[in-house]
């Protein structure tokens, strides 16, 4: 591998095993996620998709059964079992969730709570970040006259593009998105999908879907998992074109999943 | 299969109309009690003057020209219960975070009954630690003639109010949905500003109502008020001893005549409307946090 190719990997996922409890619920994983691309992971419920998106911010420490092995390196430094400092890690590697989740307050507050967070007062600066934030989520327009009103009263889709607002507002490198437009109507979802592939010019994507089409229209790299192994992760054209393995090939046809 | 459905139908009437009676004995027995409240206590009201009566502040109703001005009490519940507030909500807030949001399992199962069995204490039972434990540490540390005094009555009503702060609070901090604490915590966040800016944020109108029928109980305990506050129709001083509207009514009610019995009903109405007034404030904070 030239040394290149190398500065673009951005997670280096090697030997990586994930247990809850007794339950071994990824196996061996080895895969590299490249800076600026959008990376696809697909396969059928329970296969430990999303159980490995939240591995790639430590979100997975949050249940306590969870024991991890193996190593992932973001930016060549351990995450797996070392004493990073997660808030760190969380703050550079983004996440927007299944179910859109804004907080109940404003959807000034919304943007603004994770630049606060991290310690920025000047309300100056906060109205750029909040301005910024939602020019690049794709939804400013929608929204600039209504700031100050409750997040909670946009539609579903807009709601979501707040999200993924919210998650900029923190300048992330990474953006794990957890099957991000399968609670979404049709025209929410192409949307979000425009907007996933404008943003792959400044941030590095996984995102986890069950959509095939969804993989085959916006990703870059597949990955496809199956009862916990990484069955296959290639180019998105070649693994849906001539996917090397059986299996792969009868999950993209639809023979199961 | 007609026949069926007609003799449910007649089942249910009958179940209906079972309930309707029994919610009409409910209301009956609140009404009874508002009326006969109204009633008793407008006559004294009337005859001492409302100004005299609310804003007087001597009460001498055994005296051979006696005087019924009930502000000291007035004073004493609202002070009293504030005081219990201003000790009691940071303390029961801060332990309902803490066993909601940072206590393992053990800590909570082991904490929990403990707060149940407060809750269950008789009031008598709080008087009476106050009286022999409380009220002699405030005569001693303070150095004063007397240690019955607001102060052991704030003290007292500050750990009374307690269970139900610390019940509600959690109740409404783990209503709280999971997805907001998870895009707090995605952002970077750590567990304790999660807890506060977000958590806390959404449960607000849930803490509020706790803080409201901890203010309920407080104005509306006599017992163990009576027991530690001294008793003396003083105007209120944290180290002075006090009379409650409650303890007003239950210290002479029972050698009572006359007016001096008609005005106890009038104080009794005067703190009825106190409660109406909180279980008012009560109901809008439900009602507006159950919109959101």
């Amino acid at each position: 591998m030239t040394e290149q190719v190398k500065d673009n990997v951005i997670f280096d996922v090697k030997d990586f095993n994930l247990y809850y409890g007794s339950n071994h619920a990824l196996h061996n994983i080895n895969m590299q996620i490249y800076k600026n691309a959008i990376t696809a992971l697909i396969g059928p419920s329970g296969c430990g998709k999303s159980t490995f998106i939240k591995t790639l911010n430590r979100m997975n420490d949050l249940i306590p059964s969870v024991r991890l092995e193996g190593s992932i390196k973001y930016k060549g430094q351990e995450i797996v079992n070392s004493d990073i400092n997660v808030y760190d890690l969380r703050k550079e590697v983004g996440m927007v969730f299944q179910k859109p989740n804004p907080f109940p307050m404003s959807i000034y507050d919304n943007i603004a709570y994770g630049p606060r967070t991290h310690g920025i007062k000047n309300k100056s600066v906060l109205n750029e970040i909040v301005e910024k934030s939602l020019t690049d989520a794709a939804i400013f327009d929608e929204l600039k006259d209504r700031l100050k009103d409750s997040a909670l009263s946009l539609s579903g889709g807009q709601q979501q593009r707040l999200c993924i607002a919210r998650a900029l507002a923190v300048k992330p490198d990474v953006l794990l998105m957890d099957e991000p437009t399968s609670a979404l109507d049709p025209i929410s979802t192409s949307k979000i999908e425009e907007l996933v592939l404008k943003l792959k010019e400044e941030y590095t994507i996984v995102i986890v879907t069950h959509n095939m089409q969804q993989a085959v229209r916006i990703s870059d790299t597949t990955a496809f998992f199956l009862l916990g192994d990484l069955i296959e992760c290639d180019k998105t054209d070649t693994i849906f074109s001539e996917p090397k393995d059986k299996r792969t090939e009868d999950y993209i046809t639809g023979r199961f999943g | 299969m007609l026949d069926k459905k007609s003799s449910f139908n007649g089942s249910e009437s009958i179940a209906s109309l079972v309930f309707l009676i029994l919610g009409i004995v409910n209301i009956a027995f609140v009404l009874l009690i508002c009326i006969y409240l109204i009633i008793a206590g407008l006559p004294a009201i009337k005859e001492i003057g409302i100004i005299d009566f609310l804003f007087g502040t001597r009460w001498a109703s055994t005296a051979t020209e006696p005087e019924f001005g009930i502000l000291p009490f007035i004073l004493t519940s609202i002070y009293g219960t504030a005081g219990a507030i201003v000790i009691g909500l940071p303390l029961g807030f801060f332990s309902a975070v803490y066993l909601a949001k940072f206590a393992n399992k053990k800590v909570r199962t082991t904490i929990e009954p403990l707060i149940d069995l407060l809750a269950g204490i008789p009031s008598v039972v709080y008087g009476f630690v106050g009286m022999l434990v409380l009220v002699p540490a405030i005569q001693v540390i303070f150095n004063l003639p007397d240690g019955a005094s607001l102060f052991a009555a704030i003290i007292v009503l500050a750990i009374m109010i307690l269970p139900s702060i610390i019940k509600i609070s959690i109740t409404s901090l783990e209503a709280v949905p999971n997805e907001y604490e998870l895009g707090s915590l995605a952002l970077g966040a750590n567990e304790i500003e999660t807890c506060f800016r977000v958590t806390v944020k959404a449960a607000k109108s849930g803490i509020a109502a706790a803080v409201v029928l901890g203010v309920g109980r407080a104005i509306g305990e006599a017992m163990a008020v009576m027991m530690v506050a001294g008793n003396a129709a003083n105007m209120p001083s944290l180290f002075e001893s006090v009379r409650f509207l409650t303890t007003a009514v239950a210290s002479e009610m029972s050698y009572s005549s006359g007016l001096q019995r008609d005005a106890l009903f009038s104080i009794a109405l005067v703190l009825f409307v106190f409660i109406m007034l909180i279980n008012a404030t009560l109901n809008m904070l439900l009602k507006r946090g159950g919109k959101r």
